[in-house]
């Protein structure tokens, strides 16, 4: 600074030359702008790196889930034997629904590997197909009993071991004890691959079924149900609830030492772990009130009592933003205190609240650990259809899979991470189309 | 000039002799004289906000169409005053409130008297403009709606009419009725919250610096419109400049340091104004 404003000083004062005061601005003019550059280079620094581990996030999790979207299938002609299927032709459809088709696409595989004998082997060979492959046939036959006595041409879906070595997820060239598909097991593969008979289809299963033991028939259609229903659960307490409350403390209640008690509670909540509020669920509903394990109506309620400080925040501070003008303007209409609240000053705080509370409920939808605590994290194969039918939600459905050894869940596991980020994105995007379309323009 | 004025604060302006606790000018009940009834009868008003006296005992009487002139440096207490009338600093948390005001023979801040029902007989326009951010049409029906004043559509279309066009708006807004108040220019949102206020069908319509956010032009349309108005409405109108005050009103109130120095005919504060404050006051010398 001296150094820069000294010879400033000692330069002659002619009559045209710059003072000495706008020489020490110039000066130090210089110095605020690299300060201003450097400032710039550390946000896009910043920026940069943020963005980096976005890309490397999403470019693991796409690269790894990605192939959970198609399933290795083997076509097969397997003859609907009326002897084996329906033995007393009356179509029954409990009959139709129970017969041995494990044994038909057992004989069907035979047939195509004639050559195949000894225990051992015809067990491997028959292990190809997954189990789905007879609940596949039963739909069908129960579907269309004509088919019984034909011969049909089905793709059914490969185990899982043969799903990821069709995907390349298993490594030929170590040594056979390291790797589940025996050296037999690729052969019959690439036999069957080289005929056209194996193809990637798409996993209309992953998005249609419950879980499941057998990675290729686990699908993500349960915990999204689960999902679903626990936060509609969650809204429609939460949000009616917060909004009233934020409403209450913000426009009628005195200000007094009580409401600042409250206030600091409010804001003390927001910040305790989640875990908390799952073992006060657990204490309350399920060990009191005695509602059901595992149900999305639990899991809502923890949930909403989770979310409920975040929206009465969010929707207190969308409440101070609104003009005092509006309400005097109101009152000294002769508007009521309720109806300048429901008529102009709610109206107008609603984007925010809605912002809010969609936050809040995207926080939800992620939550995993107060679920842990009700009984959510339970293996439920059946898809929920009510909000007291156990149930599990996208969040714990990742962590059961991410928590299964087989190989083939490692990619469903980060399936299910882009089914549970779309959701996300899909909520955020419904917080900002609501914002624009109920925001005011002064 | 009258931006010099909004600089005053309390420091200023206490160069002043003795402190004449007595306003000069008509006392009270002399005001009102035996023919016509004062509308509002203020006496003893005053007014705390927490520990700090913002008003101290206020009599004024305010007569029926006629506008009433509230000026004084800022800080001086006449907002607050006009906001009395309606008790709109009922909604001020530490706001205190003692003495009486009476409007027509009703003590307004007696324990039976309703608070809305008082404010739809005393309307009130707001130093800046605040339209509803809604409709043209929806902000001028908006009060008549709450309190029922219209009993259906072809009612509440005549009610928007006449109140727009007493507010001298109709013109300007008739083809754009379903367009956003708050698109309006400055001076026709300031008419539009006339006409609002209007609409309820007020006995007294309060005004607090009404023109202040205004251009000139936009305040000389509202100043015709306060003359217009008198007919139908009592006024009162809180004012920083002194020759608006003595543009639009009847009678003149001067404030200072939340007390009441001079009150009488405009005519008579502004040629012969008793107290020396007034004096130095509309002259220019200090505010």
């Amino acid at each position: 600074m001296s150094n820069a404003a000294s010879p400033a000083a000692a330069a002659p004062r002619l009559a045209a030359a710059p003072t000495p005061t706008s020489v020490r601005v110039k000066a130090s003019l210089t110095r605020r702008y690299r300060a201003e550059r450097r400032f710039r280079a550390y946000g896009i620094v910043a920026i940069l790196v943020a963005l980096g581990f976005l890309v490397l996030l999403f470019s693991s999790i796409i690269g790894n889930g990605y192939s959970a979207f198609w399933q290795a299938s083997l076509r097969l002609d397997i003859t609907l034997d009326a002897t084996a299927i329906d033995p007393d032709g009356t179509r029954d459809p409990d009959t139709l629904a129970t017969a041995d088709y494990a044994g038909l696409i057992r004989e069907a595989l035979s047939k195509r590997f004639p050559g195949v004998s000894g225990r051992d082997a015809r067990r491997k060979l028959f292990g190809l197909v997954s189990q789905g492959g007879t609940y596949d046939l039963a739909r069908m036959v129960s579907a269309d009993p004509g088919l019984i006595g034909r011969t049909i041409s089905v793709w059914l879906p490969l185990s899982d071991d043969a799903d990821m070595l069709i995907k390349g997820h298993i490594p030929r060239d170590v040594a056979e004890a390291e790797r589940r598909v025996s050296d037999q097991e690729i052969v019959w593969l690439d036999e069957l691959a080289a005929k056209g008979d194996v193809e990637k289809k798409f996993n209309v299963r992953f998005f249609t079924n419950g879980d499941s033991r057998e990675p290729e028939l686990a699908g993500i259609w349960g915990a999204t149900v689960g999902s679903l229903l626990t936060m509609l659960v969650t809204i429609a307490i939460s949000f009616p609830l917060g909004v009233a409350s934020a409403v209450y403390l913000e426009e009628f209640a005195r200000k007094n030492r009580w409401t600042d008690l409250i206030e600091v509670n409010i804001n003390n909540l927001a910040a305790v772990p989640s875990i908390v509020f799952g073992l006060l669920g657990l204490a309350v509903f399920l060990n009191f009130f005695g509602l059901p394990r595992s149900a999305p109506l639990v899991g809502g309620l923890v949930l909403a009592i989770m979310t409920l400080p975040t929206i009465i925040i969010a929707g207190r501070a969308a409440l101070t933003s609104v003009p005092p003008s509006i309400r005097e303007a109101a009152y000294g209409l002769g508007a009521s205190p309720v109806q300048a609240v429901f008529h102009h000053v709610l109206p107008l705080a609603m984007p925010g609240m809605l912002t809010g509370a969609i936050i809040g409920m995207a926080r939800a939808l992620g939550e995993t650990a107060p679920l842990l605590m009700i009984g959510m994290v339970a293996f439920i194969v059946d898809i929920p259809h009510g909000f007291r039918d156990p149930a599990t939600v996208l969040p714990v459905q990742v962590y059961l899979w991410a928590d299964s050894p087989e190989r083939a869940f490692v990619e469903k596991t980060s399936a299910a991470i882009m089914v549970l980020l779309a959701f996300l994105i899909v909520m955020n995007a419904a917080a900002v189309y609501l914002r624009k379309k109920f925001e005011v323009r002064w | 000039m009258d931006e010099a004025m909004t600089g005053m604060n309390e420091e200023v302006g206490l160069s002043f002799g003795a402190d004449d606790s007595e306003p000069l000018g008509q006392t009270p009940g002399s005001a009102s004289g035996a023919e016509t009834p004062a509308k509002f009868v203020s006496r003893g008003v005053d007014v705390f906000y927490g520990a700090k006296q913002a008003l101290f005992s206020i009599d004024i009487d305010i007569m029926p169409n006629e506008v009433t002139a509230l000026i004084g440096p800022s800080g001086c207490g006449k907002s607050t005053f006009l906001r009395c009338l309606n008790r709109m600093n009922d909604i001020i948390d530490g706001c205190r409130f003692s003495g009486s005001i009476v409007l027509d023979g009703e003590d307004i801040y007696a324990r039976a008297i309703d608070v809305v029902h008082l404010r739809a007989r005393v309307g009130m326009v707001f130093q800046k403009p605040n339209p509803f951010p809604k409709s043209v049409y929806e902000n001028v029906a908006y009060g008549p709606r709450i309190h029922g004043l219209a009993s259906s559509t072809a009612d509440m279309d005549e009610v928007v009419r006449t109140s727009l066009e007493r507010a001298g708006l109709w013109e300007e807004v008739k083809d754009r009725l379903h367009e956003p108040g708050t698109g309006l220019s400055g001076g026709q949102q300031q008419r539009l919250c006339i006409a609002r206020a209007i609409a309820v069908e007020p006995e007294v319509i309060l005004m607090d610096e009404p023109c202040s956010a205004l251009d000139p032009i936009a305040t000389a349309r509202i100043e015709e419109l306060i003359d217009e108005l008198r007919t139908n409405y009592t006024i009162v109108i809180v004012t920083h400049n002194v020759q608006q005050a003595a543009r639009v009103s009847q009678r003149t109130a001067f404030f200072h340091l939340g007390k009441l120095i001079e009150f009488g005919d405009t005519d008579q504060i502004f040629t012969n104004p008793r107290a020396e404050r007034t004096r130095d006051y509309i002259t220019g010398r200090f505010g």
